[in-house]
């Protein structure tokens, strides 16, 4: 069963075409990178897919089912979560405010893992629950932010440069927080800056530039540095 | 026991407090719209209006008064829904200067109507007039209608306090407010947070429909547009994307509106929205951000 497909993916803001023809799959229990350089449409690619940015070709599926010209927040209800770029989180409200707004995207029926799977994996939210979310540091706030799209018990994870403005310790936290994710059967897309360290974590990793695919990377590409520079360089 | 300095005395400030109640209350509910569309409605007022002749009417057509109030508040609400529908909505995503003239436009239209359908002279308040007499609090006379709209106001706001801070749907409120799109973006419905802003908005416009028309004895087309005006002063002053602060400025105003009319001679009345303005002027020119606000805080765009 395929999570989340995308095909030939168009996105165009006024006369600047952001993506052309991207077509990818993340399937549960995978990590799927998404490296490149700034302005290759990385970021546009996870908001098409939310329904916030303006798609004008090709399709995005969730097990089958369009989900083009649907409304973000009908998107995260169907079991896409994203957890977006500058990690927004509502700092004037708590920490468990900031979670309980995670469950908004919450299916019908679902129970889920709720708030326990949030502070399980990142132990810190139970500590600091009752603070308010602003005075948070900032992998403080990045691992709220995690925790907040995981609350609503989604299907597949969209992660937009989680690390941005990390120190390396913290990133350590994250992407081990991402591997235990994928270990527990959801699809992950992550949006990475840090290209070496996204394709040696993912299971593949695609590499954009100026809006089009250029090319897949396994893991055992990530000591491979000159294939990685001469992708980005093309 | 006495206030009597200048004329002030204990019914004065029961009526300050009353008033300031009731514009806290449109005070929150203008905020409460503005925080969900990044709109300031200035046809509040003539939701007010139109629920003010609701009123009329109901007593006028014999109503009790306990199906004038709802009558108030079924045309108010519907009315609220209405403005929020054809309005509002399709004009969420346009520049705010669009959704500014479009308010003011609504709010003359709707002056208008009310001003060819009832004719200027307007219609008596009715039958709620019999809360203007007082009660006797140990010695003092305090109207009963003072009374009662002050402790209206403060039920309403801490209700609303506890729907804001203890429900789902206020959570979505608030967190809309602060930002709107990665509220969506976690599956906060835009339609139901917008419905409930509109919603609560309405009720309260309907609260201060009924408490403002008990006071004025007559109910003309431009019912409730000075209260607005001086109202959005308030908000203004306070500070208007901070909720707290802005109910805080609408109540400033408020008392400070029931306080100089019952000092200033009676004669003198006329120049009363002129001090209050001056007022709001001079606290604008110190204080920029508002009277209550902490820090520079600015107004954040979505």
């Amino acid at each position: 069963m395929t999570a989340l497909t995308v095909e030939k993916l168009s996105i165009r803001y006024g006369a600047v075409e952001a993506v052309r023809g991207l077509s990818l799959e993340v399937k549960p229990g995978e990590i799927v990178g998404l490296i490149g350089p700034n302005g290759a449409g990385k970021s546009s690619t996870l908001h098409a897919i939310m329904g916030a940015a303006p798609v004008t070709g090709g399709d995005v599926r969730l097990d089958g089912t369009s989900l083009v010209g649907r409304r973000p927040e009908d998107v995260a209800r169907r079991g896409i979560a994203l957890v977006p770029e500058g990690r927004r989180i509502f700092g004037e409200l708590t920490v468990d405010e900031n979670l309980r707004l995670g469950l908004a995207g919450r299916r019908r029926g679902r129970n889920g893992g709720g708030l326990t799977r949030a502070f399980d994996l990142f132990p810190i939210l139970r500590e600091f629950r009752s603070r308010q979310a602003g005075v948070l540091s900032g992998g403080q706030q990045q691992q709220l932010a995690i925790g907040r799209a995981l609350v609503a018990d989604p299907d597949v994870l969209l992660l937009d440069e989680p690390s941005l403005g990390l120190a390396p310790k913290i990133v350590d936290v994250v992407f081990e927080a991402l591997t235990q994710i994928r270990d527990s059967g959801l699809g992950v897309l992550l949006v990475e800056q840090r290209a070496q360290r996204t394709v040696a974590l993912a299971d593949r990793s695609h590499v954009l530039a100026n809006g089009e695919l250029r090319l897949t990377l396994g893991p055992e590409d990530a000591s491979d540095t000159d294939r990685l520079v001469a992708a980005y360089l093309a | 026991m006495t206030l009597a300095f200048l004329n002030l005395t204990w019914p004065t400030f029961a009526n300050g407090l009353a008033l300031g109640g009731v514009y806290a209350l449109m005070a929150v509910g203008i905020g409460l719209v503005f925080g969900v569309l990044r709109l300031v409605n200035f046809a509040y007022g003539q939701l007010i209006m139109a629920g003010a002749f609701a009123l009329a009417f109901g007593s006028q057509w014999g109503f009790p008064n306990w199906a004038s109030i709802l009558f108030c508040f079924g045309v108010v609400l519907g009315l609220s829904v209405l403005m929020d529908l054809l309005v509002f909505r399709p004009l969420r995503t346009h520049s705010p200067a669009v959704m500014l003239v479009a308010t003011f436009a609504v709010a003359f239209l709707l002056q208008n109507i009310a001003l060819l359908a009832f004719g200027p002279l307007g219609k008596s308040a009715g039958a709620l007039a019999i809360l203007n007499a007082p009660w006797d609090i140990g010695g003092v006379f305090i109207k009963k209608i003072a009374v009662i709209s002050f402790a209206t106001a403060v039920g309403c706001l801490v209700i609303l306090q506890l729907l804001l801070t203890r429900t789902p749907l206020g959570l979505h409120m608030r967190a809309a407010a602060m930002d709107f799109r990665t509220a969506r973006l976690l599956g906060v419905r835009a339609n139901w947070v917008i419905s409930g802003a509109v919603i609560v908005s309405g009720l309260f416009a309907a609260v201060s429909a009924v408490m403002l028309s008990v006071q004025e004895l007559t109910v003309v087309p431009t019912f409730g547009t000075q209260d607005t005006i001086l109202v959005l002063a308030g908000v203004v002053l306070g500070g208007l994307n901070r909720p707290i602060p802005a109910t805080l400025g609408g109540f400033s105003i408020g008392f400070a509106n029931g306080i100089l009319g019952g000092v200033l001679p009676s004669n003198q009345s006329q120049y009363l929205p002129s001090f209050l303005f001056a007022a709001v002027i001079v606290v604008l020119l110190v204080r920029p951000n508002g009277l209550f606000a902490r820090g520079g805080g600015t107004v954040e765009r979505v």
